[in-house]
């Protein structure tokens, strides 16, 4: 049976790389179609009207986006290799409320604290320690959050073993320290260390050169609001 | 299965309760309701949702699920015997999650945004944004119905829980800003559906008054806009 799986991405999206992860764990050859954000293509828009974002994995000429629910397809529709999601139904509600918990709380606290400096920082870095404090805790007596291999948490957790380390070399500001969270270091570690997920993370020094970018508007926005 | 097994912790006037009460109802399971007070959250609501603290939330034998989606799909997942609330075919599951994360990250966001607007101009543009929102989920209900009653085919599905569930403050809204959104010219498949929904035996014992939800909503504009008292 041919199948035709293509993923629209960017070079350095964190949530194209879930499914990327996703489809290597099921072994799934899929075609990856780059895309330039600043710079929409008509196939991006085609694919996805409501939000003209990547990922977007099309199946056999299906368009789907949003990662975790692109996950929760590739899930279902690969069943034979490697399942992402828990059997029992009160395990995958507990892996599908974390992963709602990093992309709706995590995230954003993190993105916060980049993007501040001063006193605006030291605020924001108070709603990052307790959301961090819950997954050091989601942690306990696991090696991943999925258990003994990583699973559909990690997937959508694994941007922090990416992100976070630049954002404190951009900064100056460490997030995730051995001493406060021993289990998160480990599990950064440990996840990082895959084969399959240590080849497919971008250049280290694209990566520092985008998010230095991407910071400076909001550092610049700050300064201008500063009273002389 | 004793009654006591099921629990639901929520409010009557939440959208967000309504959901898992009308997923127990299509599977035909008893629970029991527990109405969190108005202004405090219980011991059982701050055990059981220590990260949101926020309802709704399902305790099945003494196992707390937390955020209404999540619940439902749980539901499904649990009560095999009864009808399926997902779609069967993982493609129509992907387009029907889709759409209710569209509803909660963007689509109720508006509408809310409506209350919250100050001054006319604000109101007109949190209008039309609700109203830009409706022709995509009319065209949506096209898509997923395929000219079936209800966005899940025959019977009702996730995605009409995750967007019928708001109809009551859709209407209350209407009421109180003197507009309509829901439209019979403009979305004449959701106009059909909105009735067909509420009418639902899952539905219309958990569906609130849209006269009630007005009253309530006076009354909580009424408490923020009094002086602050803990």
């Amino acid at each position: 049976m041919a199948e035709e799986v293509k993923v629209l991405r960017t070079w350095s999206s964190p949530f194209a790389l879930r499914i990327v992860w996703a489809l290597k764990l099921k072994g799934v050859e899929y075609e990856t179609i780059l895309e330039d954000l600043s710079s929409k293509s008509p196939l991006l828009v085609q694919y996805n009207p409501v939000y003209k974002k990547v990922p977007v994995l099309v199946h056999n000429g299906k368009a789907m986006a949003e990662s975790l629910l692109i996950l929760e397809y590739i899930d279902e529709t690969w069943k034979q290799k490697y399942p992402l999601l828990p059997e029992d139904p009160y395990e995958r509600a507990r892996a599908r409320f974390w992963a709602k918990f990093s992309d709706d709380k995590v995230l954003p606290s993190i993105w916060d604290a980049f993007t501040t400096q001063g006193k605006e920082q030291e605020e924001a870095i108070m709603p990052v320690m307790e959301n961090l404090k819950l997954l050091e805790e989601e942690l306990r007596g696991k090696k991943f959050f999925s258990g003994e291999t990583i699973g559909f948490l990690d997937l959508a957790l694994g941007w922090l073993a990416n992100l976070v380390s630049m954002f404190e070399e951009i900064t100056g500001l460490k997030m995730i320290d051995e001493e406060t969270f021993p289990l998160l270091v480990a599990w950064i570690h440990d996840f990082s260390h895959v084969p399959l997920i240590q080849e497919t993370w971008p250049p280290r020094d694209r990566m520092l050169t985008k998010f230095r970018a991407m910071r400076e508007p909001y550092l610049a926005a700050a300064r201008n609001h500063l009273p002389k | 299965m004793a009654k006591s097994d099921v629990k639901v912790l929520g409010a009557w006037p939440s959208p967000f309760v309504m959901r898992p009460r009308i997923a127990l109802n299509v599977k035909h399971v008893d629970y029991e309701f527990l109405e969190e007070t108005m202004g405090s959250k219980s011991q059982l609501l701050l055990q059981s949702n220590p990260v949101h603290k926020k309802i709704p939330v399902l305790i099945h034998a003494d196992k707390p699920i937390c955020e209404s989606l999540v619940i439902v799909q749980y539901i499904d997942e649990v009560w095999t015997s009864g009808p399926s609330i997902l779609p069967s075919d993982p493609y129509d599951r992907a387009v029907a999650r889709f759409w209710a994360a569209y509803i909660d990250d963007k689509w109720f966001p508006s509408m809310s945004g409506i209350a919250r607007a100050q001054g006319e101009e604000a109101k007109q543009a949190a209008i039309g944004q609700v109203e830009e929102g409706l022709v995509l989920l009319e065209e949506a209900f096209g898509k997923c119905s395929k000219g079936k009653p209800f966005f899940g085919g025959d019977r009702i599905g996730y995605l009409d829980i995750a967007l019928g569930c708001f109809l009551g403050w859709l209407r209350a809204t209407e009421k109180m800003n003197g507009v309509k959104l829901l439209d019979e010219a403009k979305n004449p498949g959701l106009c059909g559906w909105a009735e067909r929904f509420c009418s639902n035996g899952a539905v219309k014992d958990v569906m609130p008054e849209t006269d009630k939800l007005v009253e309530f909503a006076k009354m909580l504009f009424a408490k923020f806009k009094a002086p602050a008292s803990t």
